[in-house]
């Protein structure tokens, strides 16, 4: 195509299986750094509803969420690493959970688990009932399920790792809090006369723009 | 038994109440537990105010996980309720299924064929057992024994879901019971599943009471904490396992003997000091009652249909007139209180939570104790907050 300089011999992976069976381990820094910490993402303990007793399945013998390196529930948020928005979150709590999150130390990240946190659930037409966290809260993975098996937390925390994993440790593609102008954080709403202000967090979320196709 | 009966509450100021008037010279500290808080089962928040660690004022706040159950209730059909019924105490869909289903059979005046009956009792006292069991965990977790009680707990919760999962297709959301019946019939082989389970069940409680009931730390944290006196329990309306630990004989089962529960041979077991203590043993020992009824349920069902043939589930209409059905859930009596005008969804719908009405005499409970006290007490209350808020 172009006399551009060719790209620097990298290793397959095979050759690279080949050396780890010599004894010998090739990685980068970013890798090494984001294996590590894709291994201990540490939960808020932390729960809302229905979901909440999945949850807790997930970390009990059966399911055994420490084989993921995610048993250490935290109860303070200054510990953790993970929210998992477990239930439904209503407009009296909202205020709450955008505060832990808020509180949480970067890097951060949460799950939306359960189809209330997601977009309010079977109680969507509630006057009280926040129709999804996302509004407020970067969601990075969204289990659906009313309530999701622990198996599909499980899945959800597994998917989780892989996004940790890709993630680079500097440049465009680096997370929120290695980057200098994005913003760690987000405006806590408070009750107004008749809602929740402001209504979303528009940075996060806006709503969906229906257009009109010509001559409809 | 009628409240003139039981012993009056004594009127002398408690020993916290000395301590404002007398004693007192520092500042009292206001502590907001909640609502994110460990072991507030939930989104739960108490303000409590404290001189040094005795609590001299409690004031609970709700609400935090009201989602509207009952306003959704009026709009939507009569049917369709009844998933929603899952979620108001998620630890115990079935009981919550059941009550509601009576609470439409007796508006709409349907018959329950007689193996739909065994199977409603199968099915709420495993929910007893499932409970219960829970409960002793998350009691045991309150008191900082964490993991261990707790663990065990689920591990025996896990093979009563699995019973569920079975039979309704759902872990914890069954929607399994519908007016005029149950939506499947539940194989031979389940019920061989559930029959060993119920045998085995046993050996399990005596490996936990092992562990927990003579356990000395156990009794240091919960022996004549939180009494409570049964003129109060009476009056304030409680009921469930809290009412019976304060030794009041009301269990809904034997009172109304609704269903077929007149038919089984099973006692009603009654606490002593009605504190946490009594509270905790209280349940272990209704779940050996459970137990009894169990096996006697499971050896007894006749065969038939387990839908009356002339329900009509879609598109249904019941008359006008207005309704209370209640039941003896684990967590106390949860009733449903309907009033239809004919149309197809009720103009009125009304839930009675057990464990919201059970709340309410928190403060009485905790005044003069330690802060550690307050968790371990609300523990033994056994709440839900999908059924205190609604």
């Amino acid at each position: 195509m172009s006399d551009a300089a060719p790209p620097p011999p990298t290793l397959t992976d095979a050759e690279r299986d080949e050396l780890r069976r010599q004894g010998i381990l090739l990685t980068s820094l970013e890798e090494l750094y984001n294996w590590g910490r894709s291994h201990s993402v540490w939960p808020l303990n932390f729960g809302l509803a229905c979901c909440a007793i999945e949850m807790m399945a997930a970390s009990m013998a059966r399911f055994d969420i420490a084989r993921f390196g995610s048993e250490v529930f935290r109860p303070s948020p200054r510990q953790a690493d993970l929210l998992i928005v477990s239930g439904t979150v209503t407009k009296k709590m909202t205020p709450q959970v955008v505060r832990l999150w808020n509180q949480m130390p970067e890097p951060k990240y949460c799950i939306a688990m359960g189809a209330c946190a997601i977009s309010g659930g079977p109680f969507k037409q509630g006057y009280n009932v926040l129709k999804g966290i996302d509004r407020y809260v970067p969601v990075d993975i969204y289990i659906p399920g009313c309530p999701p098996r622990p198996e599909a937390l499980l899945h959800g925390l597994m998917q989780l790792q892989e996004k940790i994993r890709g993630q680079a440790i500097s440049g465009r593609d680096a997370p929120r809090h290695l980057q200098p102008d994005m913003a760690c954080d987000y405006p806590v709403p408070e009750f107004g006369q008749h809602d929740l202000e402001p209504p979303q967090n528009p940075a996060l979320w806006q709503p969906p723009v229906l257009t009109r196709k010509e001559g409809a | 038994m009628s409240v003139s009966e039981l012993p009056p509450l004594s009127s002398a100021p408690g020993p916290h109440v000395r301590a404002v008037h007398d004693q007192f010279h520092g500042d009292l500290l206001e502590v907001s537990m909640g609502p994110h808080h460990p072991s507030t089962h939930g989104v739960f928040r108490m303000i409590v105010t404290l001189d040094g660690e005795t609590v001299v004022k409690l004031k609970p706040v709700f609400g935090y996980l009201h989602r509207n159950h009952e306003k959704i209730g009026e709009n939507t059909s009569y049917l369709g309720s009844m998933p929603y019924t899952d979620r108001l105490d998620y630890l115990c869909s079935m009981t919550n299924n059941w009550s509601y289903a009576l609470a439409v059979e007796k508006l709409s005046g349907q018959t329950v064929p007689e193996r739909a009956e065994y199977l409603r009792i199968i099915l709420a006292e495993l929910t007893r057992l499932l409970n219960h069991t829970c409960l002793a965990g998350f009691l045991l977790q309150d008191g900082g024994a964490s993991g261990t009680p707790l663990m065990y707990a689920f591990r025996e919760r896990e093979k009563i879901l699995d019973l569920f999962e079975a039979l309704s297709g759902s872990r914890m959301m069954c929607n399994y019971q519908r007016f005029g019946g149950c939506r499947a019939d539940a194989p031979p082989s389940w019920l061989g599943a559930a029959l060993t389970l119920a045998d085995n069940y046993g050996r399990f409680l005596d490996e936990f009471e092992k562990l927990l009931t003579g356990n000395e730390i156990l009794m240091a944290r919960t022996q004549g904490i939180g009494r409570l006196p049964a003129r109060l329990a009476v009056s304030a309306g409680i009921t469930g396992p809290m009412l019976r630990a304060a030794g009041v004989a009301y269990d809904i089962r034997k009172v109304d003997g609704y269903g077929l529960y007149p038919r089984f041979d099973f006692r009603v077991p009654l606490g002593d000091h009605g504190d946490t203590y009594d509270r905790y043993m209280v349940r272990v020992l209704e779940m050996r009652e459970s137990i009894k009824i169990l096996q006697q349920a499971l050896r007894d069902i006749p065969g038939g249909p387990v839908m009356d043939t002339k329900a009509r589930l879609r598109g249904f209409r019941a008359k006008p007139g207005e309704v209370y059905s209640r039941i003896e859930g684990p967590k106390g009596e949860i009733g449903f209180y309907l009033i239809s005008e004919g149309g197809p969804n009720p103009y009125r719908y009304r839930v009675r939570p057990p464990s919201f009405v059970n709340l309410t005499i928190l403060e009485d409970l905790c005044l003069g104790h330690s802060i550690a006290d307050t968790v371990v007490i609300l523990g033994s209350i056994d709440i839900v907050l999908g059924e205190v808020d609604r």
